[in-house]
């Protein structure tokens, strides 16, 4: 089922051009670190055993953020149907650095992404219960077509990659 | 009422066919397309619409309690609700609100005026606050790509999603060229797009406020939903330490469990994509960080918040400010309102602009108000700017209701759009030639409406006349001093065709053969030859005004070809449909004639007939808005027993009916079909295409949304050209075919002025002895 799931969210982000990776919680840092172009920006990962490279700036500054090229999130949890991911708005910041930076890489434990919209909202109104109130659902790259063609990385990041957790 | 005259209409339309209709066109039928193909592919879609409606039917219902909800809620989080009762009370609220801002905490960035960001939002034009907060001295960036192209442009949105769809990409370039200077020419859209994200990104990181609006808003959280592409939204809300979002009440929803279909469909909806980019759903205050960039060295994470600010306290990070204004602005009065109360359901995805002939060819700068623009847009400019903005433009609904199966919320936008037409109607001043229709209307409605209308309106009683004198009827109407005289005083323009009224009208003909006696005679020849049904049924043929006065010739197909497969038909005096009445917004009228209708078949129907019908738009009164101008239990009946001619031929194929008995085709024959658009709707362009496969020919349909002749509006001077550059898109569908039938009288009609050749009704290939093209 998990991996069913796994494999419609890769489909979905294909089609979307994000790209997806499976990794181990122990192999998980170094994967980021060949990911990201610096200068990074991140907010701290909360999965066990998984931390963010040491290129990564935490408790970024504002200057920090105008000028990172990628910026490295958590998700709270993903919806494997549409590839969306579910950024929350967290007091370290993971909205604004996954908003800011050209390239947004997002972090989410394999048990977190979930087969449909029906259970992200499920899994949205358990956040809700518990505080978790402002979420935004993330579906592939910034985009726009007023300026008289599609184009990607408008106000929003032009490059999302996916990171799965394989064992979290 | 400063209404444009008919030539003032016919020009300004003419100037938007000529600079706008090519780029919104190319638009608005890509994204209708991609919308088609979005929702056939979604399996759940009329379930998801299903579900959509009954929840804002439900949030309206109760929507002064939400209203409540909403303000505990997000008092509770830490910010503030206003409910504005109109636009210049809102507008004064948000003022206020950036000035204290400003007052309190200095200005942000390198000069001393107050600065504002916004994302893309139509209440904020509809309440025209950017030219408010600009005459309080704030500063004001619109930050939506389209939405900033209008507002360097100094023009208005032409597309309630795709606010500058009207301007293509060499003219965005032109503009940019000339107004920034920059050091290499803009060219492409990329390059337009970069500086844009580098110009605006730099006005964002400097406003001391930001204003979003609301797609949705959930009472009892206090979240707002704000569903974009772009990113700018997130920015806006994020960025400054203070946000206003401005929603029209009506977007309040009670719960985040209703959220759920609306976020599933409205991308679907509105750009035929499966979700959008970014739906954004924030209880603000949120615990975001406000990010200061005067301080670029300070760390946006404040010291220990990480701790202290814990996400579940529910009051967000202490920097932030939140304000929501809710917007009434004639909103209550609509709720009140029976007929336009639905309009508040509308989540303004524009999907029925782009299902719109009309709109396509000439965007929301003709088929729109003040504000809004499209179908649905008759509904909210009467709601909020008054009748006299939607009476511009009311007349661009044909009432072809394509948009009705586009609407996510299964809004019935054309007949919002025919209750406005009606209570214009009524509001106009009588017209000094009020006496030349008069003799010919025995009409339900007040003095005062437009003569033309009311001429079209009363269409039948014109046609049973003129076949009264017919030929000499048609003699005068073609010639030159009478057309004249017909388009100054009914504005019918003197370039198109009269219809030709015949001497014997159907059912004098039918008559005339031996009436019901003889047609059950043909038809049980007809069975002991072979060619019959395996059911006992008996029809009632429909004598609509065109069948029965001027296409005489299909009438007369209708009655062979059901007597050839074995079914008597009768062919009595009916009264009208009530059709006519209805697209000229004669509502009292088309109530009369619906009763008179329906009392004159009640016997029928309680003796077992079948009510078969050749003209699609009667049917589709009968099937859609007499739900409206019947008892519940008559429309049912009567519904349940009425049928499209090539749908009945269909079931009587499908019930043993022999093909042979009718004219067949070589098995490969190919011609072209055009369905109607109310027979679309009605889900009946499927039979006819099948019947005609199964009698030997190979149709192929025709994608363009219509025909653009409409009943009367292609004949009105003020929309002539506008009928023919949205027929001109069928007719180059279906020129290059030897054979073109089309199942509408109009449509009939406009293709046959195009192509200069017959169209014939598909039941005139397929009678016995049918009539070749």
């Amino acid at each position: 089922m998990t991996v069913d799931t796994v494999g419609r969210f890769e489909r979905a982000l294909e089609g979307l051009e994000v790209g997806l990776e499976r990794v181990s919680a122990a192999d998980a840092s170094e994967r980021i670190e060949r990911i990201v172009e610096e200068p990074a920006v991140g907010a701290p990962l909360p999965f066990e055993g998984v931390s963010l490279p040491a290129g990564v700036t935490t408790e970024p500054t504002a200057g920090d953020l105008e000028a990172a090229r990628t910026g490295v999130t958590p998700v709270g949890f993903a919806v494997a149907e549409y590839g969306t991911v579910a950024v929350e708005s967290t007091a370290d910041g993971a909205e604004p650095i996954s908003l800011y930076p050209d390239r947004h890489v997002a972090v989410v434990a394999e048990s977190d992404v979930v087969p449909d919209l029906s259970a992200g909202f499920e899994r949205l109104a358990e956040g809700f219960d518990a505080g978790r109130d402002s979420v935004v659902f993330a579906t592939g790259r910034s985009a726009t077509a007023d300026m008289g063609d599609l184009v990607h990385g408008v106000h929003g990041p032009g490059d999302v990659d996916v990171i799965v957790l394989e064992d979290r | 009422m400063a209404q444009r005259s008919r030539t003032q209409t016919a020009d300004h339309i003419r100037h938007l066919l000529e600079t706008e209709g090519e780029a919104i066109h190319a638009q608005a039928s890509h994204s209708n397309e991609r919308r088609d193909a979005t929702y056939a592919a979604t399996d759940d879609i009329e379930e998801l619409r299903t579900e959509a409606r009954a929840i804002k039917e439900d949030a309206i219902d109760r929507l002064p309690d939400l209203i409540e909800t909403v303000r505990e809620a997000v008092e509770a989080n830490g910010g503030t609700v206003y409910v504005a009762d109109d636009a210049a009370d809102a507008n004064a609220y948000v003022a206020d609100v950036v000035e204290t801002r400003t007052e309190e905490n200095g200005v942000v960035g390198e000069t001393d005026t107050p600065s504002v960001v916004k994302s893309k939002s139509m209440t904020t034009e509809e309440i025209d606050l950017n030219d408010a907060l600009a005459a309080e001295g704030i500063d004001v960036t619109e930050t939506d790509l389209g939405e900033w192209v209008l507002q360097v442009a100094d023009d208005t949105p032409s597309h309630i999603v795709g606010p500058a769809m009207h301007i293509s990409r060499a003219e965005i370039a032109d503009l940019f060229n000339e107004r920034f200077d920059p050091d290499e020419p803009f060219e492409t859209a990329a390059e337009l797009t970069q500086f844009a994200r580098d110009h605006l990104g730099e006005r964002i990181t400097e406003a001391d406020v930001g204003i979003t609006g609301a797609n949705f808003v959930v009472a009892d959280s206090g979240t707002i939903a704000l569903v974009t592409n772009e990113g700018n939204a997130r920015k806006c809300a994020v960025t400054p330490d203070t946000h206003v979002a401005v929603a029209g009440v009506e977007k309040l929803i009670p719960t985040l469990s209703d959220l759920e279909p609306f976020v599933d469909i409205i991308a679907k909806s509105a750009t035929g994509q499966p979700i959008s980019q970014y739906v954004t759903m924030l209880s603000p205050p949120t615990d975001s960080p406000t990010i200061d960039f005067d301080s670029p060295d300070e760390p946006i994470v404040g010291e220990g918040t990480g701790d202290e600010s814990d996400s579940a306290d529910g009051t967000g990070d202490p920097d932030r400010d939140f304000h929501l204004v809710l917007l009434d602005n004639g909103r209550t009065d609509m709720r009140e309102d029976d007929q336009l109360r639905e309009t508040l359901y509308c989540i303004r995805c524009g999907a029925c602009s782009n299902s719109c002939a009309n709109f396509q060819s000439v965007g929301g700068h003709g088929f729109g108000g003040e504000t809004y623009s499209g179908g649905i847009a008759t509904g909210w400019e009467a709601g909020v700017h008054g009748q006299d903005s939607a009476a511009e433009f009311n007349d661009l609904c044909t009432g072809c209701t394509n948009c009705v199966d586009a609407c996510p919320v299964k809004i019935d936008i054309p007949w919002i759009n025919t209750v406005v037409r009606d209570r214009v109607n009524r509001s106009d001043e009588p017209e000094a030639y009020d006496f030349l229709v008069d003799g010919l209307t025995p009409d339900a409605e007040e003095g005062g409406l437009d003569p033309g209308k009311r001429f079209f309106g009363n269409i039948g009683t014109v046609a049973k006349a003129a076949s009264a004198t017919a030929p000499v009827s048609n003699w005068l109407a073609d010639a030159g001093p009478i057309r004249v005289a017909l388009e100054r005083t009914l504005g019918i323009d003197r370039r198109r065709d009269l219809p030709t009224f015949q001497r014997e009208s159907l059912v004098e003909w039918f008559e005339g053969r031996g009436g019901a006696e003889a047609s059950s005679r043909r038809a049980d020849q007809a069975a002991a030859r072979g060619g019959g049904a395996d059911l006992d049924r008996e029809v009632v043929c429909y004598p609509d005004v065109y069948t029965n006065y001027v296409d005489v010739e299909r009438g007369k197909a209708a009655v062979r070809a059901l007597e050839a497969l074995g079914v008597p038909v009768r062919v009595p005096d009916l009264p009208e449909s009530g059709r006519a009445a209805l697209s000229q917004g004669m509502i009292a009228t088309a109530d009369e004639q619906a009763s008179k209708l329906y009392a004159a078949v009640a016997e029928d129907l309680d003796a077992g007939r079948d009510v078969v019908v050749i003209e699609p738009s009667d049917l589709a009164a009968m099937h859609r808005e007499y739900e409206r101008l019947l008892p519940e239990a008559s429309f049912e009946r009567l519904r349940e027993n009425s049928y499209e001619i090539c749908e009945y031929v269909y079931g009587l194929l499908e019930n043993g009916a022999d093909p042979s008995a009718l004219s067949t085709g070589d098995g490969a024959e190919p011609i072209a079909y055009h369905s109607h658009c109310q027979q679309r709707t009605l889900a009946l362009e499927a039979p006819t295409v099948a019947v005609l496969e199964r009698c030997g020919y190979a149709p192929a349909t025709a994608d363009a949304e219509c025909c653009g002749m409409a009943g009367s509006f292609g004949y009105k001077q003020e929309y002539y050209e506008l009928s023919v550059d949205v027929g001109e898109r069928l007719a180059t569908q279906v020129e290059d075919a030897e054979t073109v039938v089309a199942s509408g009288t109009s449509c009939g009609d406009q293709l046959e002025a195009l192509l200069e050749r017959s169209v014939p009704h598909p039941i005139e290939l397929l009678a016995p002895g049918g009539r070749r093209t």
